[in-house]
């Protein structure tokens, strides 16, 4: 009973007729262990078919993330900015901002060398001061020098007395 | 759409297709090659993958294009012919030995058969995809699926029926 329907599934089967329940039949009967003998000659057949579907794929695949190739185009992008940045205010030249702080600067600047200079005037006011003072220094000096010819005349007025 | 996420769609089919790519190239090694190459560009394409409604049927079409392309192209004028290992079943030596014959015998039928006829046996009776599917795969119609199927499966029963009765090598 099992070996006739068997038999009609081998003919559907070479027709190409099956259907995929009726192929895993054929295939589970040609695998098990009782086989007709006169079927025999089909069963490497599907004992091939059964074992080469276990066959796996054991390889690694390396699968790189497409994130690489963005990082070298950040470094790109990072050099062109800090480019940028370097070439366009040279290109632009001072904004006006920048012009109207650097007046502001001279105009400081100028007040402070004013003032500075108003000072220098009172200083050089003192120092002709001072030149009076070395003045009376000079007149010291020479009241001094005749002082200093009194003790001499009073050394010589001595010196008479003791010959006396 | 991640690796993970990648990996779950591809996984219950990269088998398949080294399978494919082995029944073609023969050796094992340009069917590692073939499938890597096929997983990659799928991983390329991971963004259009998602509007294919059979990633399945599609990388078994692409796997077939590129292992015919590859048997065509030069870089395959010598392909190493490497049989796989059979597992062992349980029987006597003898017949261990007998099986393994005839097993093995099975596949160096399969490589004398016309490579249509090699994808088609591959794809229904190892693979075992319905008819509608094959056709889509193969851009063929299904009445010519079947007769090629009749085709090859009458080959391998001849010969095999051959070397069954005369034990001819």
């Amino acid at each position: 009973m099992v070996l006739n329907n068997i038999e009609k599934l081998i003919e559907k089967y070479n027709n190409a007729e099956t259907t995929l329940a009726e192929e895993t039949q054929l295939r589970d009967y040609f695998t098990g262990s009782d086989v007709a003998p006169h079927l025999e000659h089909y069963k490497p057949m599907f004992v091939y078919f059964s074992q080469a579907q276990q066959e796996q794929y054991t390889k690694d695949v390396p699968l790189k993330p497409k994130r690489t190739k963005m990082y070298q185009w950040i470094s790109v992008a990072a050099v062109t900015v800090l480019m940028l940045g370097l070439i366009i205010p040279q290109i632009l030249g001072p904004s006006k901002e920048e012009i109207r702080q650097k007046e502001l600067a001279m105009e400081t600047y100028n007040k402070t060398m004013e003032a500075l200079s108003l000072v220098s005037i009172g200083m050089n006011e003192g120092k002709e001061q001072l030149n009076s003072l070395t003045l009376v220094s000079d007149n010291l000096n020479q009241g001094l020098e005749e002082a200093s010819r009194l003790t001499e005349f009073s050394k010589a007025t001595n010196r008479i007395f003791k010959n006396k | 759409m991640k690796q993970a996420d990648f990996v779950s769609l591809v996984m219950p089919f990269k088998d398949k297709v080294f399978r494919l790519a082995k029944r073609l190239l023969v050796s094992r090694e340009e069917a590692e090659d073939a499938t890597q190459e096929i997983l990659l560009k799928l991983w390329k394409n991971k963004e259009k993958i998602e509007d294919y409604k059979n990633v399945e049927a599609f990388s078994m079409t692409m796997t077939k294009n590129f292992c015919l392309d590859r048997l065509k192209s030069k870089q395959a004028q010598n392909l190493k012919i490497v049989h796989s290992n059979y597992t062992d079943n349980n029987a006597s030596l003898q017949k261990q030995v007998e099986a393994k014959d005839s097993v093995d015998w099975v596949s160096r039928i399969m490589e004398d058969l016309p490579e249509q006829q090699k994808i088609i046996v591959q794809l229904r009776d190892i693979e075992q995809y319905d008819f509608a599917e094959i056709a889509k795969m193969l851009d063929m119609n299904e009445t010519a699926v079947r007769v090629n199927l009749s085709r090859a499966r009458k080959t391998i029963r001849e010969k095999l029926t051959n070397t069954h009765r005369h034990g001819i090598k």
